[in-house]
């Protein structure tokens, strides 16, 4: 499914339409945008350079890691970058966004080539569009040729400036007659949900990591659900949502898990497997009480096999129990179950036949019932 | 000769060389646990006679007469260090900061120029401490946090640059939740290690002094085979004696 982003992305758009847009949502508990943006750039690279892509080069805008931490990845995957290659272009906004170095620092790569431009004013919108498309046309001309534009993280962008800057920026490259596709990622943790639905209207695909750990309400509930992650940290779901012509939404899900290679995806795993990941949800949480509060399979085995107290006086009748919805024959179901010990030693001495009519609660009620066992009460 | 590892230094992937260059370490406490145990700790990591890898030590909260007096404890002579170039504590608490985004931009400047001088003269790993980022944000960023979160992304910068590694200290109730909900995220998202220093869900105890969660995320790895530690979350309890910290597993006995 995380292949159909990517043709999406590699087909680009029809003539005469905003080119196709893609959002990576990632959280604090499922931080891994990046690794997903660099799947993205490995399959968009090895594409533009088979000549199986409808852009013929990508412009690549940095701003939470360095452009040599890319390079180095794009060479671990196969794909060598040299300053003389003509196929792609980088924007450095990670370096020096603020403008507070006077002169690089030896580790940049500058090499006098066009590959990395160092970009030192993030704030200035206007500014860094032109820089993109500017570099885009070295690379392609001022043709009909089209270029891909890969952003690796628009948080810095939204520090910086504000939220209808920033979508402005983004409609204006979907926009660009020569722009092919474009995507970006955002942490929606470390923004208002505003910003977050702002940018999914101008998507035409949004991509969001969910952890598999309960959802977080707030902010302060982000940074609790890191820590409860645990051994589930690294693993999620992988939702994307496409925004068909004719206006219908078009949802595929599918697993991911992240390694030192990067990510992965597989089809979502059978029921059984979701619903024991869920429960293994609560060995984790236990660590935070300094008890066991789970029953091993010979503890559970022994509990089943338990017969209750007055359950064995059926006296070869099957047992019925009580599910509030008959009517009782006698009176002795005004005797309360609580005091029946007593009852129990009358009736023996009485030598009669009375017995014990016990009221199990039913099997189906959750301790956490909805019911409110004062209903009855008539004040 | 110290060279057993804790479950902490396991956690931090301190069973490999230079498990942290490159990386940014945050380190989260509040006022029922201080965190200033982790700090010292990795300090006399960073310090220990088995490496040659340096520190830049910027201290907004204590002079260093602390940290030495606390290192000693812990068989780490810091004046020593100092002298021998390994160390370069910068006394916050001393300097004059000017209180405006400048303000922050020189102090980056300055610890640039520092790295840069201990680069020329060393390959090894340089290490940069700053305790605490709340004093830093009083003191150098004119109470502004967005010039914090400015000057942590310069430090990262640090990382991929000059393959140094940054070690902070936040105070993470100090913030209200409803000021900047996003600047405590800022920094753990920065962060490729966040360890929180915690009370025992279950109060105060003699035996047990808190507990530790290491979240140790990582990022695809530039290096091949390189960091089996990613994406890992550990939790374990700790006890702080005289002269060194205990760390255990719930309901484990302690070494």
């Amino acid at each position: 499914m995380a292949d159909s982003i990517f043709r999406k992305l590699r087909d680009g758009g029809e003539e005469g339409e905003l080119a196709p847009a893609l959002t990576i949502e990632e959280t604090v508990a499922s931080p891994f945008a990046l690794d997903v943006s660099c799947y993205l750039l490995a399959n968009l690279s090895s594409s533009i350079l088979a000549g199986k892509s409808k852009s013929e080069g990508l412009v690549l805008v940095t701003f939470s890691r360095s452009p040599s931490f890319y390079l180095q990845f794009l060479k671990q995957k196969g794909i060598f970058v040299s300053s003389s290659s003509k196929w792609i272009r980088v924007l450095d906004c990670y370096t020096d966004p603020l403008g507070w170095i006077d002169q690089p620092s030896p580790g940049v790569i500058t090499e006098g080539s066009s590959l990395i431009k160092l970009h030192k004013c993030v704030s200035d919108l206007k500014r860094l569009f032109s820089s993109i498309i500017e570099a885009g046309r070295e690379m392609v001309g001022d043709g009909k040729t089209r270029f891909s534009v890969a952003i690796d993280s628009v948080n810095e962008l939204l520090r910086h400036s504000s939220m209808p800057l920033v979508s402005g920026l983004l409609t204006d490259l979907r926009s660009h007659a020569q722009v092919s596709s474009l995507f970006w990622s955002l942490n929606t943790d470390l923004h208002q949900e505003k910003v977050t639905n702002a940018l999914e209207y101008i998507s035409t695909m949004k991509a969001n990591l969910e952890p598999f750990c309960p959802s977080s309400d707030g902010k302060r509930n982000a940074l609790e659900n890191l820590f409860l992650v645990h051994q589930d940290f690294g693993k999620g779901r992988f939702h994307i949502r496409f925004k068909l012509r004719k206006g219908r939404v078009r949802v595929m899900s599918e697993e991911y898990h992240v390694d030192q290679t990067g990510i992965n995806f597989s089809p979502i795993s059978s029921v059984e497997t979701i619903i024991a990941a869920t429960k293994s949800l609560i060995p984790k949480a236990s660590y935070l009480v300094h008890f066991n509060l789970q029953l091993s399979e010979k503890e559970r085995f022994e509990k089943e096999k338990v017969v209750l107290p007055f359950e064995h006086q059926d006296h070869g009748k099957s047992t019925e129990i009580y599910d509030g919805r008959r009517m009782l024959a006698d009176g002795k179901t005004e005797a309360t179950p609580l005091s029946s010990g007593e009852l129990q030693a009358d009736v023996v001495s009485s030598g009669k036949g009375g017995e014990i009519i016990y009221f199990r609660d039913s099997d189906d009620e959750h301790p956490d019932s909805d019911e409110d066992p004062d209903d009855d009460l008539d004040i | 000769m110290d060279r057993s590892v804790n479950l902490l230094d396991l956690a931090l992937g301190f069973d490999e060389p230079s498990p942290l260059r490159g990386k940014v370490v945050l380190i989260e406490d509040c006022v029922e646990t201080s965190g200033s145990f982790v700090l010292h700790q990795m300090m006399k990591r960073v310090l220990s006679p088995h490496s040659s890898d340096s520190l830049i030590f910027l201290a907004f909260a204590r002079p260093f007469s602390h940290y030495d007096r606390v290192l000693r404890k812990l068989g780490c002579n810091l004046a020593t260090q100092k002298t021998n170039n390994r160390l370069v504590f910068v006394d916050m608490l001393m300097m004059q900061c000017s209180d405006n985004e400048s303000g922050v931009a020189k102090l980056f400047r300055e610890i640039q120029g520092t790295v840069g001088k201990l680069r020329s003269v060393t390959n090894s790993n340089i290490t940069v401490m700053v305790d605490d980022m709340s004093l830093l944000e009083i003191a150098a960023a004119n109470s502004n946090s967005d010039h914090v979160l400015d000057f942590l992304h310069y430090c990262h910068t640090l990382t991929s640059e000059s393959n140094c590694s940054v070690v902070t200290l936040n105070h993470e109730d100090i913030y209200s939740s409803m000021e900047r909900p996003a600047y405590l995220l800022q920094m753990v998202c920065l962060a490729d290690i966040v360890i929180k220093a915690e009370p025992l869900a279950s109060g105060l105890a003699n035996d047990v002094h808190g507990q530790l969660t290491v979240v140790n995320k990582g990022m695809i790895s530039s290096k091949s085979g390189k960091g089996s530690s990613r994406n890992k979350l550990q939790n374990f309890q700790f006890r702080i004696k005289e002269n060194g910290i205990e760390y255990f597993y719930p309901g484990c006995s302690r070494n």
